[in-house]
Parts: structure tokens; C-alpha cells; sequence
């Protein structure tokens, strides 16, 4: 089976039909709820709680002691002993951007959000910071990043031996006592998530702790992160409370801020793990328009199923054809 | 058939075709294993409740326990603290106490030799034993100067702010009862100017606050302080406050994770923040800005100053009163105008007859650390000074400060801090827009204001504003010392501390307190509770000599070693360098990478006797003489070194019981949750045995100076497989007793007849009832935010200090909006959502009669009951050392001259050590100053803690910040052409290290006084030893102290930067021999100007 499996609600299909229930279609009769990871950015502290939670719960190894460069980034991406990431992002962002609100007292919703040191402009001979525009300020970006638990999931689809599997939860997971390290769906993972295990051969990823789900505990990252920049739940309700933080951002003048992959409408049916951004997805290292990469499988099965038939039938015609040549020579031989 | 049909099953094309995941990768594919998944937890036999070792927040936790072994530890969702929230050391704590980096092997460094050997812990315990016998005799002092002294200074110990507070307890309590004075831990290098700053300003040294209730501030001010980063799971309540529209700033040399997360962010020169709230303070008055009513009746504002008073204005940078010569001040004109004498009834002693002036300023005992002994009990004044109401009287407080502050404008605010005017009035405006009536702020600050010179009066400078705007007491207001260890407040408390004993009382001083009257008339207040004192240091006496103490002899007052002056631990390196120190303890702490100087802090501990160091893994102090750097560079030979080394593994957190004082002064009991493995044990047990074995060594001596340690109580019931002594009996001996024995309630139950016992006053109510109060653990989502029923907090399990200032003088509180403590009227008494810090049933309205000391004479609108006049000191007329408000000066380091008086740089009064291994840097005024141009600043990263004995040997915290780096801007890069992930050189007079280089326009160049400053940023995490290593930025700080506390100045300091690599083996010292040739660098450099170059 691919992911030709659901019609109801494909990439650029109806909006208006039925949102997609993944642990439905695989065959869960009577699901929970889906659940998810809604990170919001905007209150990350960059603390990376959340990479260390995961470690000590899944008994994850360390991954090695280099330092990057990226900033206060030392984990540099998600891998298979790293299934949450904090990507560190130093920017400089013109004056008035999110930071310009009235002095004296704040009245809620009447706030800027993001902390802005003011760019020295041209102060020291030879310095980059020359160059900035005059009242430019530094902004500090700062993200978990996480498996994605895609509605349409590319790895789930490619893999052969059912390793990858559909949770009764919605999310999508690795089994490592079926895993036999093929690695298909390292490539196959529009994110660049799943990854293989050098020591072992077998992928790895963020499980959503499976183990803890089942027993009505939340993800150990969700649980440490001290400003409830991850928040897990009902994927339905964190869509809406992300809607919410969303409008009050920009109401409180952070047009900047966006949503990414809670839109079930986008290349992968939307993310079971979505985020809340202050900048492109670039910036922060995702993609910016993710197409399950087995998007194309089913109509590629429909030309290859067309093509197989018409070659069948050619094989056939020709063997046909063939036979009756061989007949009629037959005849021709004996008469 | 039956196996068939099950085998069948497994398989899961069968399980597709048959059941209803036609897909096949949902259920069907799911495997044996994931169909039977359970976490971990699930099949723990016990979850036991407890805390987070690692800062002062005091995250809850919960331990996870199966087949007695630790299999998870994660947040405890009942907290008020953390809501069940943890940070990367809080998360890792399962590796930092199951992992492999911990050691389980007593070990034993013999002198001379090249390597450990294995020791069993008897002998262990039985050598050490011996030696601090031996070390005690051959160091014994009975007199100094001629007068009694009883003590010995050989031996010293440092460490106690990462343990129990009944660990701390006995530390304290059987070295004092060995006559060693020399006992420190951490809370001299982080906070100990904290205790002197808000002790002088309101009577406590603690944070008048706790963290959750910086939810309900208007704006926060957050300075010298990373809070996001230092503090994570605390500023969840920062957060919070944002979320409600709150304005948070954050000031700070960096922009860091905080400036991040904050509305703007304010980068000023490392140094100068002094000059930016004098600035903050100008603004207030000026413009009359302050809280007027709250400011009138609540603080000394009123209060005339005596006519002898002269103003750093007055005298070009200096107060009334200094001794150029001695480098101190007699403070006796700083004090309130002589007050009218007032007669005492009975059998009290008249006030008005009482010495004006305190025993901790008395310049006969200055250095002996008197300010500090201000965290519970503010210093002597006059209980009734004169008053002008009007404020308008030229020598009352508030126009002596108007006038002190008049030069700092907004000008001169950008001239010394680097700071755009009119990014600081965004400040001003901000602060004075969200304090008064209806709103208040919030200030945070911590080690970046703690480690300096002046760092006391960084701290009053933040009190002084506190209390103009009327923000002290009041919900959402404030000031909270983010404490950086788990216990560091409590062994503050329970002080392993030279200068104090438990509860602020101070140690006496071999001169000014040569018996039990004149130590305590010389400390105590004439008003408020701190007139008690001696209700409170008797029970100390009953508590530790038991039925020797008795009112004959004083109540055993001579048993108590005395001191002769500073005994800090930087002293006693001084010390051991210089062959007087021999014995030294380390309990937790690791000065080879953590204090000042590090490489100074070696060579004292090269030069003695024996070493104890008790500790996970084997940390640079106690491998310094096998792998530290002097070896490498020469400068020491392993087989030259004579120092026995013992190396004893300490239990964790979950292996033993006991309290820990969070930054909000709540004590939070934890649980042991396993038994300690191999020969690691609790501190606990290693005081107590250790006590246990010299007392018995000593039994049956006639010897005088055993009499001490013969009369000292040590029964403690012990329990288990190793006789662990109770903690809770710990507990209950700091709580104390009453006549007849049961658990007093608080420490109004008192005498100072001798019946009543209690280890440390101010917690005496910890057991109250016999029940442990600390391990009080109600859900925080059953209570409000006060919490009240969630562990227990000093004094009295009061959540907010000085509460009686969140009413206005009638009792009603100031706004609806701002309601925490009022007075009713009909029950006459004060209710609200905390214990009111004030006397139960005393009338708004009191005026007590004019005769009345102690907490008679409190008026019903003296919310500061620790205080001598019941008010919160804009000016400190006694208890500090470097003048009675705060002013400006440069770091002992500085690249620049002082804007405000150029002839003073630094503070006239200033503790320097200039020795060959701690010289300073020419001031900029000196030849030489360009040798060593950039500021440098020190500082935490989260994914760290402190010398990194708790996270270098954890790879998940390890991997996160594997290396030392420095943090340089891109023009400071351009100029010494540093390279962005190269390596960079940092040289100063101490010592040079190596980094890797962070360019990072984070980090902004400042334009002081017409210059461009740059500023370095160094995390102080790293050493040679452990999973990740570097060097220790300590390598460069030097040993320059604040007079009143004698905190070091790590948090500005300067530099010279290279790119590159430094110099190996005997080119290191070379290269700083070299730079300090260059620089001209002499024992007077840096405004020494005695010839031993010592001023202390």
C-alpha cells in the first residue's frame, strides 16, 4: 500500500471535506485524540531543556563534543541521538521592528515581544557593525526543532518492513526491533529528520515518547521546557491555542510572527508537531514549502499499473502474434 | 494449533489482511514490543519527592526508585516553584547521579607521589581524624595581641552552598567547636555583598521576594543578571508577568538569552552600574517620582543626618571620615543627628547610653566581615532620630541624597556606562510609569552585581530606588538576589562563613566582644527584634554546649574561637601560600576553577600539609598536583609536592536527606531515595563521624583547649547500613526547644535565661509541632501563589519581607490591585494572603511609649523590624564600610579614569592584595594602561553550573557547550584580528588562557567618555579535567575584594586578546612575565601605595 490510501484529503484536494484522521486510516478503530507538539518560539529561551529531557528519558548517546560555531548551537541538527534540536539564529533586524511600543506603563496586548540590544553604528574602525544601518538592533531567534509526526508521512510510506509505523496516537514511530537499517526513509523524509544510526545502521527518531503516551504522561521535552514553549496536546486544541497566540502577536505588533505546518492544506497534510515562527522557515532551517516526497507514488503506480498493462498487452500481442507466426511456419513446414 | 494460530497473529500481513488496518502501517505493523511498551516509570516500586541539586531556584523533582536503584528523575508538577519544569542541569540530574563519571573509591595521595592509590573509607576517616588533632595543636592560638583568642589557624575549610542546610550545620558547628575559624563556601564568592547590601537597607539579607510573585510586577529590571540562562525554570514567572503586560528591560554588558526574551535590552560597561541607577535614582527625585506617602513614613528619608556629614561631593570622591593612611573610614559622622537622650525603664539599659556605633564599622574590627552579619538584624543606630516630615530640611536624608546624586545625569550616565540617554530614560520612564500606588517593580540582579569592589553598594543603590518607589514589601515589587546554588542562602543562613554564626549572628572579634555582654550590646539594635539577640545567641550556646553552658561562665562564650580580622577564603590562601593554613577541606567546591585567581588558589594548596576533598569526580582541586596546569608549565614538580591528598566521593542529592534554602528563603526537604553506593556518603555522615572519632580521640584530655569540642553536643541517632545521622534531628536542633523540651514555634519563644535551645534562630518554626514544616508539600494548584502550605520559609514562613509596607500607614492597603497584607480592624489583627513580617496584633496607629527598647518600641508604621529605626535606609548612617550611600568608582581594573571624580578612581577603601601571584593592571592614569586594553567580563551559560564539577562530566551537558569560548564583536574581531572559530590568547597580570573565538554582534562596542570600549565575554565553566575541558577563566581574575564583604571583583576586569593559541610548558608563565614587563606591572601598580603592598 502507499499513500494513495487516503483520498479524503490530499495536498491541494478538497478543503472542504473531512479533516484526515491518520490513526483512522490505519486501522485504529476507536482512537484518542491526535496528539502533537505545538512549539512556539516566541517564548523559547534557548535553554535546551528539551534536547537533555529527551536524552535521559529515551537513554539517547551523547553525540559528540565539537564546538559549531552556530552561535550557542552545539547540536547543529536533528539525528538519530537527537530528536530535539534548538537552533540558535543571530540576526540584525532594522529599528521599529517588534521593540518600538510607547515607553511607560504597558497595558496588556499594548507590548513589544522580542528582546532588541541597539547595533553601536560605525563606532570602531574596521568593524562589521560599520556596516549595519544606523539603529539596527540585534534579535536573537531561538527554536526546538522536532520529527514533525506528518499527517502524510514519506518515511511510513517507504518503509518496507514495517519498521515505521502509525500510533493509535496519530504520531508516526520506529520500531527498533523491526528496523533492518535500509535507510529509505532517511531520504524519503521532506525534513531532513530520520537519520541512521552510524554504530548500528538503524534510524532513529523523536517517538513523541510512545512509552509515555500510552500512560497518559506527556512527552518528557514538553514536560521540562520551563516557558511552555513546547506545549503537547490534542493537536485540535493546539491548533486553536496557536491561532490565538498568533492573533495576539500580531496584534501586539509582531507582524512578523507566522505558523508553520499546522495547515493540513500544505505538502504534508499539515504537521503533527507545528511551530509558531518569527521569521521565514529558512532562517530557522526548515523548509519552506514540504512535499511528502511520496507525493507522487500513486499516480507513478497508476502510469506504472497503465504501462504494465499496455505491455502486458503488447507482450501478449506480440506473443500472439508470435504464436501464430510460429503455427502458420509450423504449417507452412508440414504442408 | 493454538501456537500456530498465536505465531499467525504476529505476522503481521496476516494481522493486515484480517484486521482493520487495510494499510498496514498503523496497528498491524506495530510489533510485540511496541504493543507492550510501558515507560519506565510505570514499574518504579516508589516515586520519592525532592530537589533539584543544582541552582537556587529549587526546582521539585521526583525520583524514581525501582530495586533500589534511580531509574528517572523528572520535575514535580506540584511545585509552586517549577510546576513541574526543569532545565538542562535539573534534566540531566539522572546522569549526574547514576553515571559513570561518579566515583564510588575512597583515594589517597601520599606526599610525594605520582599517583592515587585506593584507601578503605575506615582508614581514611581515622587519618584525617588524626591530622585535624594534630594540625589543631600544632596551630593553636589562645591569645592575639593580648587577648583571648582560643583558636587555631591551620586548618580551613570552604564548600557548603551545594549541600544540606543540616549538613552546613554541623560543618560550622564542629570546626567552631575545633576552634577553626577559617570555614567558607560559596556564598562568599557569589552573594556574600548581597547580605551587606539589603541587610544595611531593610534588616535582611535575603531576597525580599520570591520568585512567583514576580508574576504580578508591572516591569522588571533585570541587571546583573542572566536570569534566563543562570535561572531557566525561574524565569518562567518573568514570562508569566510579560504574558499579563508586564515590561521587562534587561541591562547587561552582553545581550544574552535574557535580552533575548526581554522588550529591550540596555548594554552598558561592565563596572558602571552604579553610576546607571544613580542616574535612575537622580531621575526619581528630580522629578519627584517617587512613591512620596510610602517614601515619608517607611523610610529614614526623614531623618536628619549629623551636622559633622560631608558628602563625596563635599570632598571630591570621598566621605567624611576616611583614613587615607589606613584606607578606612570612621563612620562616626555618617550617623543620624544626635537624638534627644531617652530613659529606659526597669532594668533595661538606657538607650540614648548604648554606643551610636556598630561593631561591624567599628574601624578597630574592620575586616573582620561585620556587614555581612547585617542578614538578620540591621546595624546600630539610633532608635528615634530627629525628623524633618517635609523633607525639606538640608541634612534630612532625602535632600542629602538628592544632592549625593545631583551630577548623575542622563549626560553622565552615557559618559560612564556607554548607555544613549535616551535609551536610559526610556529606562526611568518605564520604572517610574510602573511603580506607586496602583503598580509595582520588580528588580532581579545577581552575580554581575555582586563581584565587584563596590559590589555591596551595587546593591543598595538598587535598595535606595526600591524604596523611593515604594516597591518594597509589596506584591509584584521587590528585589530578588537570584542565588546560584541549591543551598547557597541556607549556608548563608546556617553560615559556613568565617565571620557569622547561624542566623547573622557574628563571630566574635577578639578586641570588640571579649564577653557575652559586650558582644551582643556592641551588635544588637535598640529597637525591633533584633534587640532579642541575646535571647538568641544564648540558645545558640545551649544548643552546642548543652548543660556546660550556663549563665556563670557566660554560657560557654569562651568556647567560641575569636577573630582577629579576615579570614575570608581568600585570606586563607594567602595563608596557605604563606605556610600558616596546612589542613584544608573542600566540601563541594572546586576553587582550582571557581575562585579568583585560580592559579593562586593552586599554589595555596601546594603548600599544604594535607588536603581533604569530598566531591562526584575527581575535579582540578584535587588533581591540581598530579595534571594542573603548573605541572604542565613547569612552575611545580609533582614529586616536590608534599600535600597528602585524600579523595573522599560524596552521596547525592538522592542518596541522603535533608534541606535545601532556596533564592526565595523557602527550606525544601528532600528525600533519600536510595542508599549512597561504594564510599560515597553524605557530608552528613562524614562531619559527623569525623566528630564522633575525635572526640573519641580527644576523651578523657584535661587539656584546655579541648574543652570546646569535649562540651560540644554531637547525638544524633543513626540509622541504615552505613549509621547515617538523622537529618530531621539536625532539623530539629536548628528548630529548637522550649523549657520543657518540645519543638519551639518561632524564635519570639526564646529566653536568654538559658532554657530555651535553638541551633539558628531564624528558622526556629521549621519544626514547629514536631512536624518537618520544610517537607510540607501541598499542590500549588490547591493554594494561591503565596503558597503557604508548600515547604516553609524564613523567618516565620513569611513569603514576602517587610509585607507591613503593602498597606498604607492606616492599615488599608494601597490599591486593590496591590492588597497582600492589611489590618482589620475588628479582629485587630493583620491578615491577607501572607504571614504579616510584623508583630501580630500591633495597631497601625501605635505609638509606643517613649521609654520602650526591643520590639516595644516598634511604632505601628515601622515596617522594618530588623531595622534600629524600624525604616528601609535610603542612607546608611552605620553597617557599611565604603560610605553610607552608593557612589561610583571604577574597577580595581579599568580602562578608564573615573568621570564623576576623576582624582578617585577606584574606592578609597577597596581590599587589595598585591603579591607576586595576584598583581594588578595600571589604572588608566598609569604607565602601561594601553598593555591591557579591553574589558573583560565572566559569566554562566545554562547548559553549565559553576566550576563544572556537576556538568563537565555529563556528556548530555557536556555536548551542548563542549568548549571555552570567548564572545568578541566584530569590530573588536577586526581590530586584533580574531577569527570566528579560531583561538583567541587573553592575557592579564594573573595568568593567560585560551579560547575559542565567538564573533557576535551580541557583543557591542561602547563609546565612554569619547573611546570606544570593547568588552570580552568569558563563561568561567571550564578546567583541565572532566569530558570537556579549557582553561578556567579564573586563570585571569585577580584577588581584589569589597571592604564589607570581601566578594572578589570578577565581573570587570581587563584584558589584553590575541589571535591564536597561547604558549605551552614554561612559555605560558613567559608570555605573562613578559606583559607584566611591558606594563610596567610592580607590586604598587594598580594605586597600591604601601610598601608591603597590602591593603587590607
Amino acid at each position: 500500500m502507499t499513500a494513495a490510501e487516503d483520498k479524503t484529503r490530499r495536498p491541494g484536494g478538497d478543503g472542504a471535506a473531512e479533516p484526515h484522521d491518520p490513526a483512522r486510516a490505519s486501522g485504529y478503530t476507536d482512537p484518542p485524540e491526535r496528539v502533537g507538539f505545538f512549539t512556539d518560539t516566541s517564548v523559547c529561551i534557548g535553554c535546551k531543556a528539551c534536547e537533555v529531557a529527551c536524552k535521559e528519558w529515551n537513554a539517547l548517546p551523547a553525540d559528540g563534543f565539537s564546538l559549531s560555531g552556530m552561535s550557542y548551537d552545539n547540536t547543529r541538527e536533528l539525528g538519530a541521538s537527537t530528536w530535539r534540536h534548538v537552533a540558535f539564529v543571530e540576526q540584525t533586524v532594522p529599528d521599529g521592528a517588534s521593540g518600538g511600543a510607547p515607553d511607560g506603563a504597558v497595558a496588556p496586548g499594548d507590548r513589544p515581544l522580542l528582546g532588541l540590544t541597539p547595533v553601536e553604528p560605525a563606532s570602531a574602525p574596521g568593524g562589521d557593525a560599520a556596516e549595519e544601518p544606523p539603529g539596527s538592533k540585534i534579535r536573537w531567534l531561538m527554536s526546538s526543532d522536532v520529527c514533525k509526526h506528518c499527517t502524510h508521512a514519506a518515511c511510513l510510506d517507504v518503509c518496507p518492513t514495517g519498521a515505521l509505523f502509525r500510533t493509535e496516537f496519530g504520531t508516526v514511530v520506529v520500531q527498533d526491533d523491526i528496523c533492518n537499517g535500509c535507510g529509505y526513509c532517511v531520504p524519503a523524509c521532506p525534513y531532513g529528520v530520520i537519520e541512521q544510526r552510524p554504530d548500528d545502521g538503524r534510524a532513529f527518531k523523536c517517538t513523541m515518547c510512545y512509552d509515555r503516551l500510552g500512560a497518559g504522561m506527556e512527552p518528557a521535552c514538553a514536560k521540562a521546557c520551563p516557558t511552555e514553549s513546547i506545549q503537547f496536546g490534542p493537536l485540535d486544541e493546539l491548533r486553536e491555542r496557536a491561532a490565538q497566540r498568533l492573533d495576539a502577536l500580531h496584534d501586539a505588533g509582531v507582524p512578523e510572527a507566522r505558523l508553520y505546518g499546522h495547515d493540513p492544506d500544505d505538502g504534508v497534510g499539515g504537521d503533527g508537531a507545528f511551530f509558531l515562527l518569527l521569521d521565514e522557515p529558512e532562517v530557522y532551517g526548515l523548509p519552506p514549502d514540504p512535499q511528502v516526497t511520496t507525493r507522487d507514488l500513486p499516480r507513478m503506480w497508476r502510469h506504472a499499473a497503465a504501462a504494465g498493462v499496455a505491455l502486458l498487452c503488447a507482450v501478449g500481442a506480440s506473443a500472439a502474434a508470435t504464436a501464430v507466426t510460429a503455427v502458420t511456419a509450423r504449417r507452412k513446414a508440414s504442408a | 494449533m493454538r501456537d500456530l494460530r498465536r505465531l499467525l497473529g504476529e505476522w503481521p500481513v496476516y494481522r493486515q489482511l484480517t484486521g482493520g488496518d487495510p494499510t498496514g502501517r498503523g496497528s498491524a505493523a506495530a510489533s510485540p514490543r511496541s504493543r507492550c511498551l510501558t515507560p519506565r516509570t510505570a514499574g518504579a516500586d516508589r516515586v520519592v519527592k525532592s530537589v533539584c541539586p543544582y541552582c537556587a531556584v529549587g526546582c521539585g523533582q521526583e525520583v524514581h526508585v525501582r530495586d533500589d536503584r534511580v531509574v528517572q528523575i523528572e520535575g514535580d508538577p506540584d511545585s509552586p516553584i517549577s510546576r513541574g519544569r526543569l532545565c538542562p542541569k535539573g534534566a540531566a540530574t539522572l546522569q549526574l547521579t547514576t553515571g559513570a563519571a561518579r566515583r564510588h573509591q575512597c583515594l589517597y595521595r601520599p606526599p610525594g607521589a605520582g599517583d592515587w592509590q585506593p584507601i578503605d573509607l575506615e582508614t581514611a576517616m581515622d587519618m584525617v581524624a588524626e591530622r585535624v588533632v594534630r594540625t589543631r595543636r600544632e596551630g593553636w592560638e589562645w591569645e592575639h595581641e593580648e587577648t583571648r583568642v582560643g583558636r587555631t589557624m591551620g586548618i580551613a575549610s570552604l564548600g557548603g552552598a551545594t549541600l544540606d542546610n543540616e549538613e552546613n550545620y554541623l560543618i560550622k558547628k564542629l570546626l567552631t567547636g575545633l576552634g577553626v575559624v577559617q570555614v567558607e563556601n560559596q556564598a562568599r564568592v557569589c552573594h556574600s555583598s548581597t547580605v551587606a547590601g539589603l541587610g544595611t537597607s531593610f534588616g535582611r539579607g535575603g531576597a525580599t521576594t520570591f520568585m512567583q510573585d514576580l508574576q504580578h510586577a508591572d516591569c522588571i529590571v533585570i541587571q546583573g543578571s542572566n536570569f534566563a540562562e543562570a535561572h531557566p525554570v525561574g524565569f518562567q514567572w518573568v514570562m508569566e508577568a510579560k504574558a499579563r503586560g508586564a515590561r521587562v528591560i534587561h541591562v547587561d554588558p552582553r545581550h544574552t538569552r535574557t535580552s533575548a526574551l526581554a522588550d529591550y535590552h540596555v548594554p552598558l560597561r561592565a563596572g558602571s552600574d552604579i553610576a546607571f541607577l544613580g542616574g535612575v535614582i537622580r531621575y526619581v527625585l528630580e522629578n519627584e517620582a517617587d512613591f512620596r506617602e510610602y517614601v515619608t513614613a517607611y523610610t529614614n528619608a526623614a531623618h536628619l543626618v549629623s551636622e559633622g556629614f560631608r558628602d563625596t561631593e563635599d570632598l571630591d570622591g570621598v566621605f567624611s571620615g576616611l583614613d587615607e593612611a589606613a584606607h578606612t573610614y570612621d563612620p562616626a559622622t555618617w550617623q543620624y543627628e544626635d537624638s534627644p537622650v531617652q530613659a529606659s525603664a526597669g532594668t533595661r539599659e538606657p538607650v540614648a547610653d548604648r554606643r551610636t556605633q556598630d561593631s561591624s564599622d567599628d574601624p578597630a574590627t574592620q575586616g573582620a566581615g561585620g556587614a555581612e552579619t547585617h542578614g538578620s538584624g540591621g546595624a546600630v543606630a539610633a532608635p528615634r532620630p530627629h525628623r524633618d516630615d517635609t523633607l525639606r530640611h538640608p541634612r534630612c536624608v532625602y535632600q542629602v541624597l538628592k544632592r549625593h546624586y545631583a551630577r548623575y545625569t542622563p549626560e553622565l550616565v552615557e559618559e560612564v556606562c556607554g548607555v544613549p540617554q535616551e535609551l536610559f530614560l526610556r529606562v526611568c520612564r518605564d520604572l517610574t510609569a510602573n511603580s506607586g500606588r496602583e503598580r509595582t517593580s520588580a528588580f532581579v540582579y545577581a552575580v554581575g552585581w555582586t563581584q565587584h569592589t563596590t559590589g555591596s553598594q551595587y546593591i543598595r543603590a538598587a535598595s535606595v530606588l526600591q524604596l523611593l518607589l515604594g516597591n518594597i514589601g509589596r506584591p509584584g515589587g521587590g528585589i530578588q538576589a537570584l542565588r546560584g546554588h541549591a543551598s547557597i542562602q541556607g549556608s548563608s543562613d546556617i553560615p559556613t562563613l568565617y565571620n557569622l554564626l547561624p542566623g547573622y549572628i557574628p563571630m566574635p572579634h577578639h578586641r570588640a566582644h571579649q564577653n557575652l555582654d559586650s558582644w551582643i550590646d556592641s551588635a544588637r539594635t535598640g529597637k525591633g527584634y533584633w534587640h532579642e539577640m541575646r535571647s538568641y545567641v544564648v540558645s545558640l550556646l545551649k544548643a552546642w554546649y548543652g548543660d556546660a553552658a550556663q549563665p556563670e561562665n557566660d554560657f560557654c562564650f569562651d568556647h567560641l574561637p575569636r577573630l582577629t580580622g579576615a579570614h575570608d577564603t581568600y585570606a586563607t590562601v594567602r595563608a596557605q601560600i604563606d605556610g600558616a593554613c596546612k589542613g584544608y577541606f573542600l566540601m563541594g567546591e572546586n576553587p582550582a576553577v571557581g575562585s579568583a585567581n585560580s592559579r593562586m588558589q593552586r599554589m595555596g594548596m601546594a603548600a599544604l600539609d594535607w588536603l581533604v576533598v569530598r566531591d562526584f569526580s575527581l575535579i582540578e582541586s584535587a588533581t591540581w598536583w598530579q595534571d594542573g596546569p603548573e605541572i604542565e608549565s613547569g612552575e611545580l614538580r609533582t614529586e616536590d609536592i608534599e600535600t597528602e591528598v585524600f579523595f573522599f566521593p560524596a552521596a547525592a542529592h538522592t542518596e541522603k536527606s535533608g534541606s535545601f534554602t532556596n533564592t526565595n528563603r523557602w527550606l525544601q526537604w528532600h528525600d533519600a531515595a536510595v542508599e549512597p553506593e561504594g564510599d560515597a556518603r553524605s557530608d552528613l555522615w562524614f562531619m559527623y563521624h569525623l566528630g564522633r572519632r575525635i572526640k573519641e580521640r580527644l576523651r578523657g584530655s584535661t587539656d584546655p583547649m579541648d574543652r570546646p569540642l569535649l562540651d560540644l553536643t554531637w547525638d544524633y541517632p543513626v540509622s541504615g547500613p552505613h549509621d547515617e545521622p538523622s537529618a530531621e534531628a539536625v532539623l530539629a536542633e536548628i528548630n529548637g526547644t522550649g523549657p520543657d523540651g518540645s519543638p519551639l514555634t518561632d524564635y519570639t519563644g526564646l529566653r536568654d535565661d538559658g532554657s530555651t535551645r535553638c541551633g539558628c534562630w531564624i528558622y526556629s518554626g521549621v519544626y514547629r509541632d514536631g512536624v518537618n514544616q520544610a517537607a510540607r508539600r501541598r499542590p500549588h494548584q490547591e493554594m494561591e501563589w503565596t503558597a503557604r502550605e508548600w515547604a516553609w520559609a524564613w523567618p516565620a514562613d513569611r513569603r514576602i519581607l517587610y509585607n507591613r509596607a503593602s498597606a498604607a500607614p492606616d492599615g488599608t492597603p494601597w490599591s486593590e490591585r496591590k492588597a497582600y497584607v492589611w489590618w482589620d480592624g475588628e479582629r485587630r489583627a493583620w491578615v491577607g494572603h501572607d504571614v504579616a513580617d510584623f508583630p501580630p496584633g500591633l495597631a497601625p496607629d501605635h505609638v509606643p511609649a517613649e521609654d520602650a527598647v526591643g520590639v516595644a518600641a516598634l511604632r505601628g508604621d515601622d515596617p522594618f523590624v530588623m531595622q534600629a529605626d524600624g525604616k528601609g535606609w535610603l542612607y546608611a548612617p552605620s553597617g557599611l564600610l565604603d560610605g553610607p550611600m552608593p557612589t561610583h568608582y571604577e574597577p580595581q581594573d579599568s580602562p578608564v579614569p573615573n568621570a564623576l571624580y576623576p582624582r578617585r578612581g577606584r574606592s578609597p577603601v577597596l581590599l587589595q592584595s598585591s603579591r607576586p601571584e595576584n598583581r594588578y593592571h595600571p589604572g588608566p592614569d598609569e604607565p602601561g594602561a594601553a598593555v591591557y586594553p579591553y574589558v573583560v567580563t565572566t559569566y554562566r551559560l545554562t547548559e553549565h553550573f559553576t566550576a563544572g564539577g556537576m556538568s563537565r562530566w555529563s556528556p548530555y551537558l557536556s555536548e551542548l557547550q563542549p568548549e571555552l569560548f570567548c564572545e568578541v564583536s566584530p569590530a573588536l574581531a577586526a581590530e586584533r584580528g580574531l577569527e570566528h572559530g579560531g583561538w583567541a590568547t587573553l592575557v592579564t597580570a594573573r595568568n593567560a588562557i585560551e579560547a575559542r573565538v565567538l564573533v557576535t554582534r551580541r557583543m557591542t562596542p561602547l563609546t565612554v567618555q569619547g573611546r570606544v570600549v570593547h568588552q570580552i565575554g568569558v563563561p568561567f565553566h571550564w578546567g583541565p579535567n572532566g569530558l570537556v575541558t579549557g582553561d578556567a577563566a579564573n586563570e585571569l581574575t585577580a584577588v581584589v575584594q569589597d571592604p564589607n564583604a570581601h566578594i572578589q571583583e570578577d565581573k570587570a576586569l581587563t584584558a589584553d586578546i590575541l589571535p591564536g593559541r597561547r604558549p605551552r610548558g614554561p612559555a605560558l608563565p613567559a608570555l605573562v612575565a613578559e606583559y607584566r614587563r611591558r606594563a610596567g606591572v610592580t607590586r604598587t601598580t594598580g594605586g597600591l601605595d604601601t610598601p608591603e603592598g597590602d591593603r587590607r
